[in-house]
């Protein structure tokens, strides 16, 4: 039996490449996948769910760090996934720590270093999930970044608890459903906005905070790159999918992802030094709806509220892609 | 038996679990189309997809049969065909 492949209509690019959506390969980017790594840290045989976005969030950060780092992870899905005991997926060193606890534990990897006089030689990295930083480790993470350990903290977003059965996180977005915020007659799904964490970790005077998406994996890896050459403190928040968590078919997790940042849902820049610029220009704004009637999360949603996150997107899309 | 502190020496030990078991359908790279772009290899979430010299091979003992890599490709490439066992 074959599966007919069409390539989606939103994907036109003006050669063999997808260079003005995925920036995979873009001259106007001076980008190439060539330029990634060869080197996979993250071994093959995890758990992961078929077409999970979130191990190619810990594959190409892995990439971009190289083997001289050491990780710590919370609980959560990649941390779930990648060791099934007494099996792991790192080839680096890698512990993982308590739900709230993953950066305190990276600022003490990163204090022993500093101590042993070895810490210019290794990069320190601190995973967790959305729950695991925007709720539970949030404590931890604000502390991290606030003493300036130098190491780089990502938080991998696939926007509720998957692990455990898909709970509403403060990383929910306005409208999902999940099971602590379900959709039925008194209820629309999770009525409160996204907590918006990268401004948080900003506003503590982070030297390199950046939004990433798995879709625009070299945007990301550079992202990465440049968190760990910073000295101090760094902090990337990746978008990345979800299948069974967000109800989408597994080879359609990437593009879904994409048209996460294509609508204007999720806005991929960097703060450098304080100073913020936009990484990546969506050609052509494409109305919410594109990304909401694909997921099962936000299928029951009617004309009035997609209306209202339209109106929501309008304004931060002005705000930023308008001068 | 449990290590003192859960220790795992081996690294990327899970590569002994072979999850290409998992699959339903299999992804089948036909070459002739292949541009060399790279987004079937950059967007595999089980590394299974092996690239060599603009050569493209799908490693069968742990791809999930997602799909990502075929609905990714520019040029349609890559095929999913029904695994028959
Ligand atoms: C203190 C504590 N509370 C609850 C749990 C159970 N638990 C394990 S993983 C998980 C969900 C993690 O969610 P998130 O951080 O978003 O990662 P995801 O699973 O979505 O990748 C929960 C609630 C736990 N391990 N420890
Ligand atoms: S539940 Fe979601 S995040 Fe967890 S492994 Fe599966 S696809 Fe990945
Ligand atoms: S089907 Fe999925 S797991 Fe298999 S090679 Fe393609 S992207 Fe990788
Ligand atoms: S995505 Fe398609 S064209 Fe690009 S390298 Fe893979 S098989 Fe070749
Ligand atoms: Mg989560």
């Amino acid at each position: 039996m074959k599966v007919a492949v069409d390539v989606p209509s939103y994907v036109k690019c003006r050669q063999s490449c997808r260079a003005s959506m995925s920036a995979v390969r873009c001259w106007r980017f001076k980008r190439n996948v060539k330029d990634v790594s060869e080197e996979e840290l993250f071994a093959p045989g995890h758990r992961g769910c078929a077409g999970c976005g979130c191990t190619v969030a810990m594959r190409l950060a892995l990439k971009a760090s190289g083997k001289n780092t050491i990780a710590t992870h919370a609980t959560g899905c990649m941390e779930v996934v990648s060791s099934p005991y007494p099996e792991t997926a790192w080839r680096i060193p890698w512990i993982h720590v308590a739900f709230e606890n993953s950066a305190a534990v990276a600022s003490g990897v990163e204090a022993a270093l500093k101590a042993l006089g070895k810490k210019d030689k290794v990069n320190v990295i601190a995973f967790g999930g959305d729950g695991g930083t925007v709720d539970i480790g949030f404590q931890a993470l604000s502390g991290a970044m606030e003493r300036g350990h130098d190491l780089t903290y990502i938080c991998y977003d696939n926007e509720a608890y998957m692990n455990t059965g898909v709970q509403r996180s403060g990383s929910t977005p306005f409208g999902a459903a999940t099971t602590t915020s379900p959709v039925g007659a008194v209820s629309l799904g999770n009525d409160r906005p996204k907590k918006d964490l990268p401004a948080i970790v900003a506003a503590h005077g982070v030297g390199y905070v950046a939004t990433a998406s798995v879709a625009f994996p070299l945007d990301y890896y550079e992202k990465v790159k440049r968190a760990i050459a910073h000295k101090g403190p760094s902090y990337i928040h990746v978008h990345s999918s979800c299948p069974p968590g967000w109800g989408i078919p597994s080879e359609k997790s990437i593009e879904i992802l994409r048209l996460a940042v294509d609508t204007g849902m999720w806005v991929l820049y960097e703060i450098v030094d304080g100073k913020g610029r936009i990484t990546y220009k969506p050609a052509t704004k494409h109305p919410v709806e594109e990304y909401l009637k694909v997921q099962k999360r936000f299928r029951h949603l009617d004309d009035e509220t997609i209306a209202k996150i339209q109106e929501s997107i309008d304004k931060r899309w002005s705000e930023l892609f308008e001068d | 038996m449990v290590t003192l502190g859960g220790h795992i020496k081996e690294t990327g030990s899970t590569t002994k679990t072979k999850t290409g078991g998992w699959r339903t359908f299999k992804p089948v790279i036909h070459m002739d189309k292949c541009v060399d772009c790279g987004c079937c290899w950059i967007f595999c979430p089980d590394m299974s997809i092996l690239r060599k010299d603009g050569e493209y091979s799908v490693d069968l003992e742990y791809c999930k049969g997602c799909g990502i890599c075929s609905r990714e490709c520019p040029t349609g490439a890559i095929e999913m065909v029904l695994e028959e066992k």
